[in-house]
C-alpha cells in the first residue's frame, strides 16, 4: 500500500443515514388491515428487517487501499444485496472503483468472510462484481465462487490479515 | 451415512460427528467389509485431520478409531486407501501428502511426499498398488513410484493443465491417469513405453476445431468416476452439469493408447448449484433398469441424487434418468459421495 496505488483518487461518496429504524413503519397503521394483509406486511417487515442487518454487515467494510468505507466508495449500495431468506440464499454484487482494479478479489473475499462469519450457515453465498464493471470478471467472479480456493486463501495468514483489517470497522 | 436398500429408498443410517471444520472427502478402505472384517473409512477434514471409522458388528453402529493428527498444518484436501487397504495416503493445502500405515491398529506417518509448490487437491492410487498421482493448485499431477521400504520415487511431472487442478484418478483396471481442472477440461495421460507420460487426450479444450468444444464442460471440473467395467466415465463440474464419457476398452487393453473417450450425453437441468462429487456404483441389482450401476451426485444445493441409465430411449442413443432425489440431505454442502464395497455409501 506504500507505492502505486491501484486507484490514487477514488470518488468519495456521502454515507447514506442508517434505515434501520424505517422498517418498524411498516406496521404502523395495523389497526387498519384486515388479518390476511397483516400476515403480508409482517412479512414484508421480516424481509425489510433481514435486508438491512444484512446491508449493515457488510457496509462498513473498509477498503483495501483507503481509509474509506466500501459505502463511500460505492464499491456495494443497497441495491448490491439480493436477499431470499425462503431458500436460504444471498448474492451480493460489488462494483470495483475502476474496471482494471486487482484488489477486485480481495474486497470479495471480505464481502464473502463478512457473510460466513455473521450469517447462519445455511446461507448460500455468491458474490460477483457487477456486469461489466471489471476487465476479468468471470475470472473474479469464478475464483470468488470456488470454496475451495476461498479456503485455502483464509489459510494464508497474511491474506487472513488483510480481510481482518478490511472487516474491523465493520465490527464496531 | 445412508444405506441403500435396493427398493430405491434411501435410510440414514447414522450420522458420524467428530470433526471441527468442513469434512472435504472420504474413502471406504477396499479390504474391509467382508464377512469377517467390518467396513472401515476414512474421512478428512478443514480441521487438519483425518479420522477412521469402523462399523461395530454387533450393533452395526459406527464409531471412530483413529483420529491422524499433528501431521499436516492445514486442511486435509483428499484421501485414499492403497487397493490392499494396508496404506493411507493423505493429500494437504500444506503442499504435501502424507502415507499412513496400519501397525497393529495404530496409524503411523511413515512417509511425507513433497515436491508440490502449493496446495495439494487430491491423491488416487492405480489398481496395482504401484502407482500414485497427486495433483495441485500449481497446475501438475505428480506421478509417483511405490519403492520398497515405503519409499516413494516421483517418476514424472505432468504439465498441461492451464490452472488448479482439482482430481486425479486412475482407470479403474488400467494404468492411464485422469485429472481434471479448473481450467474446464479432462485430461487423459498415459506412458508410451519408455518410461514417459504424456497427455493423450484433452476433454473440453477450447479448440473450435475439435468437437468437444460442443460438449466440453463450461466451468470448473470438480471431479469424476467410473463404471465397473471402465468403458465410461461421469464427470461433474460448477456448469451444472454431468457428462457421460465412453471409450472403448478393448481398445485400451490391447495397448493402444491413442483410444479416445467420446462424449456420450449430457445431465443438465437437474442440479442447481456446483456439482462436488460424483460416483459411479459398482454393484449391480437384479433390475435390468441398473445393470449399469447407479451414479450418485452430491452438490452444493444439499441435496444428493441417483442417477441410471435409461433404456426407454434407445433411439436417440443412451440416455440417464434421475432415479432418486434426497433433499437436504446435509444441512450444508456435499462435498463427497463414495458408494461402498458392498451397498453403502456416504
Amino acid at each position: 500500500m506504500v507505492s502505486g496505488l491501484i486507484n490514487a483518487n477514488p470518488v468519495i461518496y456521502e454515507k447514506k443515514e442508517r434505515r434501520v429504524r424505517s422498517a418498524p413503519s411498516v406496521g404502523d397503521d395495523e389497526h387498519a388491515v384486515e388479518p390476511i394483509d397483516q400476515l403480508e406486511l409482517e412479512a414484508r417487515f421480516v424481509r425489510v428487517f433481514i435486508f438491512l442487518t444484512f446491508l449493515n454487515h457488510i457496509r462498513d467494510i473498509k477498503d483495501p487501499e483507503h481509509p474509506y468505507s466500501l459505502e463511500e466508495l460505492k464499491v456495494i449500495t443497497e441495491d448490491a444485496i439480493e436477499v431470499d431468506d425462503n431458500h436460504s440464499y444471498v448474492r451480493v454484487t460489488f462494483t470495483p472503483t475502476v474496471e482494471h482494479c486487482s484488489m477486485a478479489t480481495v474486497i470479495g473475499l471480505c464481502l464473502r468472510v463478512k457473510l460466513m462469519r455473521s450469517l447462519p450457515q445455511r446461507y448460500k453465498v455468491d458474490i460477483r462484481v457487477a456486469p461489466g464493471t471489471h476487465a476479468t470478471e468471470s475470472a473474479v467472479n469464478k475464483q470468488l465462487n470456488d470454496k475451495e480456493r476461498v479456503a485455502a486463501a483464509l489459510e494464508n495468514p497474511n491474506l487472513v490479515d488483510m480481510v481482518d483489517e478490511c472487516l474491523a470497522p465493520s465490527y464496531a | 451415512e445412508e444405506l441403500y436398500d435396493g427398493n430405491m429408498e434411501l435410510k440414514e443410517i447414522q450420522t458420524l460427528a467428530g470433526h471441527s471444520d468442513r469434512v472435504w472427502s472420504l474413502a471406504w478402505n477396499p479390504a474391509t467389509g467382508t464377512s469377517n472384517n467390518p467396513p472401515v473409512l476414512a474421512s478428512c477434514s478443514g480441521d487438519k485431520t483425518v479420522r477412521i471409522w469402523e462399523q461395530t458388528p454387533s450393533n452395526r453402529l459406527w464409531h471412530c478409531k483413529a483420529v491422524l493428527e499433528e501431521t499436516h498444518t492445514r486442511t486435509v484436501r483428499s484421501c485414499a486407501w492403497s487397493p490392499c487397504g494396508k496404506l493411507l495416503a493423505t493429500a494437504s493445502f500444506d503442499a504435501t501428502t502424507a502415507i499412513w500405515e496400519n501397525i497393529g491398529g495404530d496409524f503411523e506417518c511413515v512417509s511425507t511426499l513433497e515436491g508440490h509448490e502449493n496446495e495439494v487437491k487430491c491423491v488416487s492410487w492405480n489398481a496395482s498398488g504401484s502407482l500414485l498421482a497427486t495433483c495441485s493448485r500449481d497446475k501438475t499431477v505428480w506421478i509417483w513410484e511405490v519403492m520398497p521400504g515405503n519409499e516413494f520415487e516421483c517418476v514424472s511431472v505432468l504439465q498441461g493443465h492451464t490452472q488448479d487442478v482439482k482430481m486425479v484418478k486412475w482407470h479403474p483396471t488400467m494404468d492411464v491417469l485422469f485429472s481434471c481442472s479448473y481450467d474446464n477440461t479432462v485430461k487423459v495421460w498415459a506412458e508410451d513405453g519408455t518410461g514417459d507420460w504424456h497427455c493423450v487426450q484433452s476433454l473440453g479444450e477450447s479448440n473450435k476445431y475439435y468437437l468437444s468444444l460442443l460438449s466440453g464442460h463450461s466451468s470448473t471440473v470438480w471431479a469424476l468416476a467410473f463404471n465397473a467395467e471402465g468403458n465410461r466415465m461421469v464427470t461433474c463440474s460448477d456448469d451444472l452439469t454431468l457428462k457421460i464419457w465412453e471409450t472403448d476398452v478393448g481398445g485400451m487393453q490391447s495397448g493402444n493408447d491413442l483410444v479416445s473417450w467420446n462424449h456420450l450425453c449430457t445431465l443438465s437441468g437437474y442440479h442447481d448449484r456446483t456439482i462436488f462429487s460424483v460416483h459411479w456404483s459398482s454393484f449391480y441389482t437384479s433390475s435390468h433398469l441398473n445393470r449399469e450401476g447407479i451414479i450418485a451426485s452430491g452438490a452444493a444445493d444439499d441435496a444428493l441424487r441417483f442417477f441410471v441409465e435409461s433404456k426407454d430411449e434407445l433411439v436417440d442413443g443412451p440416455s440417464y434418468k434421475l432415479l432418486l432425489k434426497r433433499e437436504k440431505a446435509h444441512e450444508m454442502d456435499i462435498n463427497s459421495v463414495q458408494w461402498g464395497p458392498g451397498v453403502r455409501f456416504v
